[in-house]
């Protein structure tokens, strides 16, 4: 795992230092609130309905269980006991207080950690596969990368202002689990026909306000010169983006305004002037990031285990819990196991200081010490033995940890919305608990299979509602809270915005409305057919009238 | 009529401008005032920085807030409606 070289620590100490001293200033009257506010937010404080929250970065998703103990320790200490995982790898504080807030930055920088650039138009946290390094089909380790694009991208002078935010993603798998395709700038990592390992490149994807899914703007790009062409992409950008209108500002309008194929020609013309120019890493260097990231000492074991099978065939509940929650290795021998932070009824992507001192121990125990956060707020341990897999389960069980429903029905996406935000126009975690518990106590998630639900309380679609293949949108309505869904939505490889099926619905009637889309689907799929297959080939019409049938006789 | 509120500066806890001038961090401790009044108080109140984040009007009445925002004040004022144990919900058992 990448530690923190002196340059970074020094750093990020002397931006303690000096936000310690802004908020002094602050807290004395020097400043005023106009004054401070950008300061504290170029630090990831935002103030919310209730209070202050902070929004703490976990680069490309990956936690040591020391780095987990201390965010345990913060959220025990400075906040309420729990922490919010987001869709962008972050972690969210929801009650620091200002004056602790010098203390909690002191305190992760004390495990190399920060909330620099979690808020601003600025390159933001890279996002990856959570599965990096362990996935059976990946064709090579994506964090060397992440943590390349991470060092270019901290404190970069010349993108520390840019237009809007800016998010990019990278994965090195088929199937893609970071959502490359809807991020600002999406990197795949595959191998060309010709065996050679290079970045598909893809540019002005987004949700929010005006969604679009991401265009290829270069099939492959040789590894080694991922950074000078991010900055002809992102020098583009930077002279060319309007700043003049908030909306209008993500490279995504960009693109699509000019076309991807007048877009690819200034970058291509940029990088043709730069890209000799000594920007790209040399190869040691590449090659030092990339040891930081080997990986562990994996033992030689058979694909098979013996003690995984005997617990399996005497506890039910295991069985099920390892089939739902727990990915094939690529290492054999081993499995992933992904801990859901979504039991039904409780808030998505909520986890107390326990359950993320339970999360590091079994961590350090059974996963060399590693944990991944995912954009799915959710939690992995990228490599436990199969031997361990039902010591790990009773340990996670004993920490609440073990529902098993990734995937499915109940494996919402939810933002923090009303309850907490104050940009939302409705709630979206009750929404999120009341259709989870509606398909888990009916017992059918099974049967439903994969499902992604994805809820947003506003337009910014924090949610990622576009994407869901349900997708749900907060909207207010006078006052009042109303709810639209999207159908056919995709993040991963198949990715698509979902369309709108109609008229808002009150947050009685969109719980009917998602169960009886799923009636419908279970009554008219195919064989083996998910949700998404079985609505690309019935179409939006048949599962509108799914949806409206009863809600216009309510 | 209408009520001021803010986030209070050290905490960001959620605040009401009391009949005294102080800062009262229930919504029944806050006074109402008329809508011609509303803009001067609230000029002076926003000078008030070493005090308080920011500072707004909210329609209300002295059953509480009212009006288009009803529902997002309510909650500023109770706590998040998921966790019955956090915000002043949580604190008046
Ligand atoms: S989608 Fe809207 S309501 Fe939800 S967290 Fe983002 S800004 Fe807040």
């Amino acid at each position: 795992m990448y530690r923190y070289d002196e340059f970074d620590e020094t750093i990020v100490r002397e931006r303690v230092k000096e936000f310690r001293g802004q908020v002094e200033r602050r807290l004395s009257g020097e400043i005023t609130e106009d004054q401070f506010k950008p300061l504290r937010l170029m630090n990831g404080l935002y103030l919310q309905l209730h209070a202050y929250m902070l929004r703490v970065a976990i680069p490309y998703g990956t936690l040591s269980s020391r780095q987990m103990r201390q965010l345990a320790f913060i959220a025990r200490e400075y906040d309420k006991g729990y922490g919010h995982m987001t869709t962008r790898q972050n972690i969210q504080y929801n009650w620091p207080a200002l004056v602790d807030t010098p203390a909690i930055l002191d305190a992760l920088a004390d495990v190399e950690m920060h909330a620099i650039q979690t808020s601003g138009n600025c390159i933001r946290n890279v996002t990856s596969d959570q599965y990096a390094g362990a996935a059976e089909d990946e064709v090579e380790d994506p964090r060397p990368w992440c943590e390349i694009i991470r060092q270019w991208s901290s404190f970069h002078p010349e993108f520390s202002f840019l237009p809007r935010k800016f998010k990019i993603a990278v994965t090195a798998s088929e199937h893609d689990r970071a959502a490359v395709k809807v991020h600002d700038i999406g990197l795949r990592l595959y191998k060309n026909s010709e065996g050679r390992t290079g970045f598909e490149v893809l540019v002005g994807g987004g949700l929010g306000r005006t969604p679009y899914i991401g265009h290829v703007i270069r099939d492959f790009l040789p590894k080694e010169h991922l950074l000078s062409y991010l900055e002809a992409i992102l020098r583009v950008y930077n002279l060319l983006g309007r700043r003049d209108n908030a909306y209008k500002a993500r490279i995504k309008i960009q693109v699509n305004a000019e076309g991807i194929d007048a877009f690819r020609g200034m970058v291509e013309e940029e990088w043709a002037r730069i890209k000799d120019s000594g920007v790209d890493l040399p190869r040691e260097e590449i090659e030092r990031i990339r040891r930081y990231f080997a990986p562990p000492p994996f033992e030689k074991l058979p694909r098979e285990s013996t003690a995984f099978n005997d617990a399996a065939a005497s506890d039910k509940g295991f069985a099920r819990w390892a089939r739902v929650n727990t990915v094939a290795h690529k290492q054999p021998g081993y499995a992933i196991v992904n801990i859901s932070l979504k039991p039904p009824g409780k808030p998505p992507g909520d986890i107390s200081d326990e359950q993320m001192e339970a999360a590091a121990h079994i961590a350090e125990r059974y996963s060399f010490d590693e944990l991944r956060v995912t954009h799915e707020q959710n939690i992995c341990l990228p490599h436990v033995k199969k031997d361990d897999l039902y010591a790990v389960y009773q340990s996670l069980q004993a920490a609440d940890l073990a529902t098993a429903n990734i995937g499915l029905a109940s494996d919402i996406i939810a933002c923090p919305g009303l309850d907490y935000c104050t940009l939302a126009n409705a709630r979206s975690i009750p929404i999120a608990e009341r259709i989870a518990e509606r398909f888990s106590a009916a017992g059918v998630e099974d049967d439903i299979g994969e499902l992604k639900i994805k809820i947003s309380g506003c337009i910014n679609a924090c949610g990622h509602h576009h994407v869901g293949h349900i997708g749900i949108l907060g909207v207010d309505k006078k006052g009042e809270e109303f709810y639209q869904i999207t159908l056919g939505g995709s993040g991963a490889e198949d990715a698509s915005i979902g369309e709108i099926a109609g008229r808002g619905l009150s947050s009685d009637e969109v719980i009917d409305a998602v169960e009886r889309l799923v009636d419908y689907y279970r009554a008219n799929r195919q064989d083996g057919e998910r949700f998404l297959d079985a609505y690309r080939r019935l179409g939006l019409d048949r599962f509108k009238e799914a949806i409206y049938a009863d809600a216009q006789a309510a | 009529m209408k009520v001021v509120t803010a986030n209070r500066l050290q905490d960001g806890a959620v605040v009401y401008l009391a009949p005294d001038n102080s800062w009262s961090e229930r919504f029944s401790g806050a006074v109402l005032i008329t809508d011609a009044e509303a803009q001067d108080v609230i000029s002076v109140i926003s000078g008030r920085v070493r005090e308080i984040a920011d500072a707004y009007l909210i329609d209300a009445d002295a059953s509480g807030p009212v009006g288009r925002e009803t529902l997002r004040e309510t909650i500023r004022s109770a706590g998040p409606t998921v966790r019955p144990d956090l915000g002043k919900q949580g604190e008046r058992a």
